[in-house]
């Protein structure tokens, strides 16, 4: 049951996605392209779903825990430390350059089309080699201590 | 101008209300990198819900490709080197800056995360910094 919620939970995000415009890097390009034939309409996406959010998380955390899990497990980290600012940065590049990013790249898996399976698997050799480095490079007492991403 | 509002507002409102169900039902944040990375290292002992989303995801993707085809008309101008590129900046982005659009964009903002909030300010310069020099450099796509 609990499974079932979390795939419908995806389910309707593959749907938000889709309607709000995010799919298509064409519309996601000339968002970001503020020097072009510019399309604002994205900015109503984040607005429309960080709003949403913020009305709806405070009663849902009032609740002693979730609905099928032991507890509410949400991001502790406060620090704005080097890791975020560059990967934030790197990432933002990638986006930028096609107009891909994660959930709308694996809504488009539906389509069958080359490039969205080519950006898939970049992403996913790019996450899977960053998470063997990173947690080698932590592994390590002072391996990559220089390096910005573990600092 | 009302019609092109009200698609990425009612798109916005429906991706709120799926993080908010995940959150409800699981407790966990929706933010798509953090849920397929952690999914493809295989480490953590939850992959179990990581693949439901995931798959939810996918299966979403058919889902519009029956209901409202024009939202998949990707209409991708991109070289496929371009989209290997794309692809690798932003799997490792994401990985290194802890979140996507997703997980800062829609959540983070939500809970008025600082680090969230700085993240997604620097997404958006570098992906607009990105898409305005291709556009002034080579006049489109590349």
């Amino acid at each position: 049951m609990g499974l079932l919620m979390i795939f419908l939970s995806g389910v309707l995000f593959a749907l938000g996605l889709g309607i709000s415009g995010m799919t298509q890097p064409e519309k996601v390009v000339s968002f970001l392209n503020v020097v072009g034939d510019w399309n604002p309409s994205l900015i109503f996406v984040m607005l429309g779903a960080s709003m949403t959010y913020l009305t709806g998380y405070v009663f849902i955390l009032k609740r002693s825990k979730p609905a099928f899990a032991r507890a509410f497990t949400l991001p502790t980290s406060r620090d704005v430390d080097r890791p975020l600012v560059f990967g934030s940065l790197l990432f933002g590049l990638g986006w930028g350059l096609v107009g891909f990013c994660p959930g709308p790249a694996l809504v488009a898996l539906a389509t069958g089309y080359d490039s969205v399976l080519i950006f898939l698997l970049a992403m996913g050799f790019g996450m899977y080699s960053f998470e063997v480095l990173d947690s080698r490079l932590k592994g390590d007492p002072d391996g990559g201590a220089g390096l910005i991403i573990n600092s | 101008m009302e019609f092109t509002l009200i698609k990425p507002l009612f798109g916005g409102f429906l991706l709120g209300l799926a993080a908010l169900s995940l959150l409800f039902f699981n407790g966990r944040v929706a933010g798509v990198s953090g849920i397929l990375g952690g999914f493809l290292s295989f480490r953590k002992r939850d992959t179990l819900w990581r693949f439901a989303f995931l798959a939810g995801l996918v299966a979403g993707g058919f889902l519009l490709l029956a209901t409202f085809p024009e939202t998949l008309n990707l209409n991708l101008k991109s070289s496929p080197p371009a989209v290997m590129l794309a692809g690798l900046l932003v799997g490792i982005g994401s990985r290194m800056g802890s979140g996507c659009t997703s997980g800062h964009g829609i959540c983070g903002i939500g809970r008025l995360s600082q680090r969230s909030m700085i993240a997604a300010v620097i997404f958006l310069s570098s992906g607009i910094a990105a898409a305005v020099s291709i556009d002034l450099v080579f006049g489109g796509a590349i």
